[in-house]
Parts: structure tokens; C-alpha cells; sequence
């Protein structure tokens, strides 16, 4: 049947959308369900038209309730169906938490392997993109936190497609956390040739370098290549790790990096207290120590609530942090 | 200019007023004035149908009793009992079919051994071994759902993808008068109105969320009339009356399997125990009222009306006590057997795989366990 999404998706949002069409057309169990996720699909247009093709028992408007809509998920999950599920927004998630941590996370561990939940809950997350309070969080730690929960994050229009098919078919929840600012980032990638579905919990070295790693994902990624290339004036050749996976975490990628490198800093949006490069640094020291040639630095959001738009700008992560952290990694004790 | 009327938009559109008018007329949705009783009411009983709930309820009242006991002895880690409780606990379970699911909350083991579960998987949980001692598909019944009310969404989610498959299978979610605070109550309730989803609500209305009166709960004219909030029909039931709270039962289940949507079932009953054994009752409630309902006994009631209508005979009152007790002895020895765990099954179902960090934990603890053997 053609539709109107069988032209080439150009953006990261139309390649969401076609990981969706492909995996509901391939097997009649995967049901979206969210908050205008039918008529209009989706506030980010990345449900849209999978009501007027699949039905809307199988791309539903639900009532307003995000603990709602991932609770009845998971009694959807029981009897069978492979539930994926639209939050609205980031912050717009919270209501859910009781039902993401005491059910989807612990369901399998809780009846012993017996009760599975392929269940994905895509999040819009991240800011830059103007948005008013509870609009930009990056709330991927809470998520991390929780064992049970595998964690992606895609940076690419390809990785959007693959990942996204990947979380659908994976037997395990994923909380599948979309950079909405990226969604209307644009790649020649073609659906009419897939990416390959690569699996949950490989990162990816987008870009070799021997003097520093930049470890990083999500809404960050492209931030991090801009850095590494204005670094080439400096003198720096950075290598720009892109996690894809928080959880599960590519230990084998990161380390094997920092090794070639020595040096590392980890960058992302969400805050840096209690944040997620805490604990990848933690890991990357624990295992590399004496590969390294200066600590592993972080640069991350403040230890602040998502600033007004008008502030965002000196929030935000941006290529000029990431370079004075770059500066910062000792050079001179080389010499 | 011209609006374009899209699908799914009109059955949801209110009018403007003046025309405005309810979207359901709330009289047909509205419970009850008093508690449906079926017991002292001369109504026709079903001889066969009134004999197993006895025995049933003679056996849960017994089982109720051996597993406090077992909290004594150290033999289960916390017991809340349901004694009291015992004709919603059986109803809950004989209303169904082999087909239909069955969410239950921490309060009713009770409910899932009715229904067949073997009693000591049914205490796995309670016993401090894994969390669920049984397959929830085999036997159709939820693990028992400790953080209040959020079973009910996946009662409802379960309901709407059976019906959406075709299947004629109807929920049945058990709930406490504290649960209904809960927002996961109403939204489940609403998600179930919405979608029409074959799924039954019942409330066992104890008078309790541990120390806290309903009173301080809700300013519902009961909780039944919650239901006209969300569109569908509430009932409100004696809850120690097995006969009446099986018939409401009944017929709700059965307008859920036809296609009629969920109910919400208020049975009005008394927690005769405390909250679990690990709570002193006395801190907030006197012994005259827990008296008082003694002489409302669920059992105590339909023994009184089989004998009197020729139902039930002494024998039968005996034979009913007597397999209890094969029951409870049964129990006993074979809670009084210790269980075997496996340490190393911690990591084994966190994941369908194991991610890196587990495979290490794992490797440590085993090495833990290798040194602790040697
Ligand atoms: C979300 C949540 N909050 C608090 C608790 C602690 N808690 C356990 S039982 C209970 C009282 C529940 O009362 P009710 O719903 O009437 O059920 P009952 O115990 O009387 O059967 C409370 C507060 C909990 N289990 N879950
Ligand atoms: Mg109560």
C-alpha cells in the first residue's frame, strides 16, 4: 500500500515514524498508544498517519494519564501485546514513574522470568528548542537508576530507525528517549534500504582521534563532533563516542577508546550531580586507570531546574565547554 | 470557513450551552440507597452454589488462621489476612471462568487459592521467597499487587487487548477502600469506561487503610458512586453475604463478557484482624465495633440461613471443618519445610541476557559463595 511516508525520510522524527509503520506492519501484537498519538499523530508528527493505516485500536488517543497509559501497557504486555508507548514530553513522564519502576522494570525478576515486558516508552527529552518549564528535561538518570530498564538514546536519523525497530523487538522494556532537538535533523538515510536493526548496547565511534575521547549521546553528539572539529585548530584530534545505550553500557567501546586516547571527558545536557557522567567516569577510571593521563572530566548541565528559555543558551553544554574541558586534561605534564 | 469533521472527534465534542446535557443519564449508573443482601432477604438460593461457598469460605477462614499462625513462627514474614473478608475473597474467585484473570492486591492470597492457586506458591511472596511463586499466565492470576491500586490499569490494559483480540475474557480487579485515593484508581476506572473494556472492580471496603477510617478516606457518598463519575455502573453490596456479593459478582462479570462494559463494586465489609500481625489494631479502633461485626460474620450469616432453609446439615458442618483442617495441616507441613534458594537466581531475571555490570555482580558473588563453601 502506498502512503505518504514511503517518500524518503529526510528527519529523525519520519524515520521514528517509519521504525513504527515497519514493525506494526510486520507484527500485528506492536500497539501505540499516547496522548494525540492518532488524528493528530503526535505533537513531533511522529506517530503520524499510523491510525489511518493501522486502525485506531492499534494507534490509540488514550485519556490524559501517563500512569494510565503505561499501566494499562502493562496488563496489555500480560496478554501478549508489545506495547509502545508515547509520553508527551520529558517532564510529562513523571506521573508514570510509580508504574515504569514498580511494574515494567521489576515484572520479569518479580514472576521469575515468566512475565516479560516488550514494552517501549518513547520520551522526547533534552532542551534547545525554546520550549517553556517542563519542556527540556533530560531525565535519562532517574531512568538509568532503575535496574530492569534498558536505556537508548538515538543521535542519527539511521540510528533513530534502528534502534527504535531494536527496542520494539526486544523482549525487555526500553525507555527509548528521543533529542527533540534533533527530531528535525535531516540524513539522506533512504527507507527504502533500512539500516541494519542494530542491537541494544553497542556504542559507536563516530569520529577517530588519538589525543582526547569525547564520550557522549543523544541531543549532544552533534555538539561534540562541532567541538572535535574546531579542536583540529588547537591542535587536538578528538575521538566522539556516541553511547546510543546508556543501559546497557559499552564498556568494551568506551575503554577500548580512552586506552588509545588516555584522556576522556564525558558530556551530556542532564544535570552533572548524580548525573550519568558520574558514574561513566567512575567506570572508566575503575578500569583504565593507568591508561589515563589526566581524571576524567565531565561536562553536563548545571545542578539547576531547566532554565527559562531566554537562559538556556549558558545551560546548555556547547562547543566552547567542551573545549575548555578539552584544555583541561593536562597536556603539560606531557611534555 | 468550513471545519472539516475528523474521525474520532464527534462522540467527544460537548455541545454548547444552552443545549448542553449529560453524555449518560447518571440515574441507571447510581448504586443502590443500601447494600444488596441475598442472605435474610427469602430469596431462592442455588444448593450446589450455596454449599461450595461454604466450604469454601470455612476453608479460608481456616487458611486465614494458619497462615497468622505461621507469621508466629516465623514460617512467613507477613501475613495481612483477609479474615472478615472471606465472601468477597471466594466470590471474587468462583465468579470466573477458567479463562478469566484475576488481579489481586497483597490482601488476597485468599482470593488466588479459591481459584485453584496452590496455597504455599500463593504464600511465596509472603514467605520472604521470590517475589511470585507462580506462573501468572498458567493461572491467570496477577502477582499480588503490593503498591495500591496500580494493579487495576493492568487489569483494564489486559481486558482491552483480550477484547481487542476477540476473546471473550473478562478481569477482575480486587482493590481496598484506601486504594480508591489512589490516582491510579481513577485512571484505570477511566481508561476502562472509555474503552469499554470488559473489566470488574471490586472494593473490599474493610474500613481500613491500616489505621486510617474511610471517613478520613473520601467524602463519597460511598465508593460505589465513584462510578457514576467515570460513566459506569456502581453497586454496593453487603460484603460479608457470599451469596449476595457472588451475584453481583456474577452479573457484572457477565455484562463486562457481553460487551457492556467495566462496574465498580463496593462491598461493604470489616477487617476483623489488624492490618498484618506486625500491627497493633488497638491504637485505633475499640473492640465494641469489631464485636459488633462479629455477629455479622460471613460465615457465622450463611450457616445460620443454609441450616435454618434445610441446606446444610450437621454433617455437613463437620465435613467442611474437617477438610479445612486436612487443609491447614497440609499447609503447615509444608511450610515448615524450608525453602531452597538460589543465591545466584538474583541476577538470573533481571534481563533476558545479562548486561555487562550483572555478569561481573554475578562472578563476584559466586566467588563470595565459593569462599563462604570452602
Ligand atoms: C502506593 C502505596 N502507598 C502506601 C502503601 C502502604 N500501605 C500498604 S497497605 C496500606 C493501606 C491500604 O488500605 P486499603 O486500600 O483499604 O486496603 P486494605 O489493607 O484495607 O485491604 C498502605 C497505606 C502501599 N502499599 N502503596
Ligand atoms: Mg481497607
Amino acid at each position: 500500500m502506498a502512503t505518504a511516508t514511503d517518500k524518503k525520510p529526510a528527519t529523525m522524527a519520519q524515520a521514528l515514524q517509519r521504525a513504527m509503520r515497519d514493525a506494526m506492519a510486520e507484527d500485528p501484537t506492536v500497539h501505540v498508544l499516547g496522548e494525540d498519538v492518532g488524528t493528530l499523530g503526535g505533537v513531533f508528527r511522529v506517530t503520524d498517519g499510523l491510525a489511518k493505516e493501522f486502525g485506531e485500536d492499534r494507534c490509540t488517543d488514550t485519556p490524559l494519564a501517563e500512569a494510565g497509559i503505561l499501566g494499562t501497557a502493562v496488563g496489555m504486555a500480560m496478554y501478549g501485546l508489545r506495547p509502545v508507548v508515547e509520553m508527551q514530553f520529558d517532564a510529562f513522564a513523571y506521573p508514570a514513574f510509580e508504574q515504569l519502576i514498580s511494574h515494567v522494570a521489576k515484572m520479569r525478576n518479580r514472576t521469575r522470568g515468566a512475565m516479560a515486558m516488550p514494552i517501549v516508552v518513547r520520551v522526547p527529552y533534552g532542551g534547545g528548542i525554546g520550549g517553556v518549564e517542563h519542556h527540556s528535561d533530560s531525565s535519562e538518570a532517574y531512568y538509568m537508576a532503575t535496574p530492569g530498564l534498558q536505556v537508548v538514546t538515538p543521535a542519527t536519523v539511521e540510528d533513530a530507525y534502528g534502534l527504535l525497530r531494536a527496542a520494539i523487538a526486544s523482549d525487555d522494556p526500553v525507555v527509548f528517549l528521543e533529542p527533540k532537538r534533533l527530531y528535525w535533523s535531516k540524513s539522506d538515510w533512504s527507507p527504502e534500504a533500512p539500516a541494519a536493526v542494530e542491537p541494544i548496547g553497542k556504542a559507536v565511534v563516530r569520529r577517530s582521534g588519538r589525543s582526547a575521547t569525547l564520550i557522549t549521546y543523544g541531543p549532544s553528539v552533534p555538539v561534540c563532533m562541532e567541538a572535535a572539529e574546531a579542536a583540529r585548530e588547537e591542535g587536538w584530534d578528538l575521538e566522539v563516542v556516541d553511547l546510543r545505550s546508556l543501559v546497557p553500557f559499552d564498556d568494551e567501546t568506551v575503554c577500548a577508546s580512552v586506552r588509545r586516547t588516555g584522556r576522556a571527558v564525558v558530556v551530556h545536557e542532564s544535570a552533572g550531580f548524580g548525573g550519568p557522567g558520574g558514574e561513566m567516569a567512575a567506570r572508566i577510571t575503575e578500569r583504565c586507570f593507568h591508561h589515563l593521563e589526566a581524571p576524567v572530566l565531565r561536562v553536563a548541565g548545571f545542578d539547576i531546574p531547566y532554565p527559562p528559555p531566554m537562559l538556556e543558551k549558558h545551560h546548555l553544554p556547547g562547543v566552547d565547554r567542551v573545549l575548555d574541558a578539552v584544555a583541561r586534561l593536562q597536556w603539560e605534564a606531557e611534555h | 470557513m468550513t471545519v472539516q469533521e475528523l474521525p474520532g472527534a464527534a462522540a467527544y465534542r460537548p455541545t454548547p450551552p444552552p443545549a448542553w446535557r449529560p453524555r449518560t443519564d447518571p440515574a441507571p449508573l447510581l448504586p443502590d440507597p443500601e447494600p444488596h443482601r441475598v442472605l435474610g432477604t427469602g430469596a431462592e438460593l442455588d444448593r450446589a452454589l450455596m454449599l461450595k461457598l461454604y466450604a469454601e469460605l470455612v476453608r479460608g477462614r481456616r487458611f486465614n488462621a494458619q497462615a497468622t499462625a505461621l507469621t508466629k513462627q516465623g514460617r512467613l514474614a507477613v501475613y495481612p489476612s483477609s479474615t472478615g473478608q472471606e465472601a468477597c475473597e471466594v466470590a471474587a474467585a468462583l465468579a470466573l471462568e477458567e479463562r478469566d484473570w484475576l488481579f489481586p492486591s497483597y490482601r488476597d492470597t485468599l482470593a488466588a487459592v479459591a481459584r485453584g492457586l496452590d496455597p504455599v506458591q500463593a504464600l511465596t511472596l509472603l514467605r520472604g521467597d521470590w517475589h511470585t511463586g507462580y506462573d501468572p499466565r498458567e493461572h491467570r492470576i496477577a502477582p499480588l499487587c503490593t503498591p495500591l491500586a496500580t494493579q487495576l490499569p493492568h487489569a483494564v490494559g489486559l481486558a482491552h487487548a483480550a477484547r481487542l483480540k476477540g476473546d471473550d475474557v473478562v478481569a477482575l480487579a480486587l482493590v481496598g477502600d484506601g486504594g480508591t485515593s489512589e490516582g491510579d484508581f481513577h485512571e484505570a476506572l477511566n481508561f476502562a469506561a472509555v474503552w469499554q473494556a470488559p473489566v470488574v472492580f471490586l472494593v473490599q471496603n474493610n474500613g481500613f487503610a491500616i489505621s486510617v477510617p474511610l471517613a478520613k478516606q473520601t467524602a463519597a457518598p460511598s465508593l460505589a458512586h465513584k462510578a457514576v463519575g467515570y460513566g459506569m455502573p456502581g453497586r454496593l453490596v453487603d460484603g460479608n453475604d457470599a451469596p449476595a456479593v457472588h451475584q453481583v459478582l456474577s452479573e457484572a462479570v457477565a455484562r463486562a463478557r457481553r460487551g457492556g462494559g467495566p462496574t465498580l463494586i463496593e462491598a461493604v465489609t470489616y477487617r476483623m484482624e489488624a492490618h498484618t500481625n506486625a500491627d497493633d489494631a488497638t491504637r485505633y479502633r475499640g473492640s465494641a465495633e469489631v464485636d459488633a461485626w462479629r455477629d455479622h460474620d460471613p460465615i457465622r450469616i450463611l450457616e445460620g440461613e443454609l441450616t435454618a432453609r434445610g441446606i446444610l446439615d450437621e454433617d455437613g458442618i463437620r465435613a467442611a471443618a474437617e477438610a479445612a483442617e486436612t487443609m491447614a495441616a497440609a499447609l503447615r507441613d509444608q511450610m515448615n519445610a524450608d525453602p531452597v534458594l538460589d543465591p545466584m537466581d538474583l541476577f538470573a531475571e533481571v534481563y533476558a541476557e545479562k548486561n555487562g555490570q550483572l555478569r561481573e555482580q554475578a562472578a563476584q558473588l559466586r566467588a563470595e559463595l565459593e569462599a563462604e563453601a570452602r
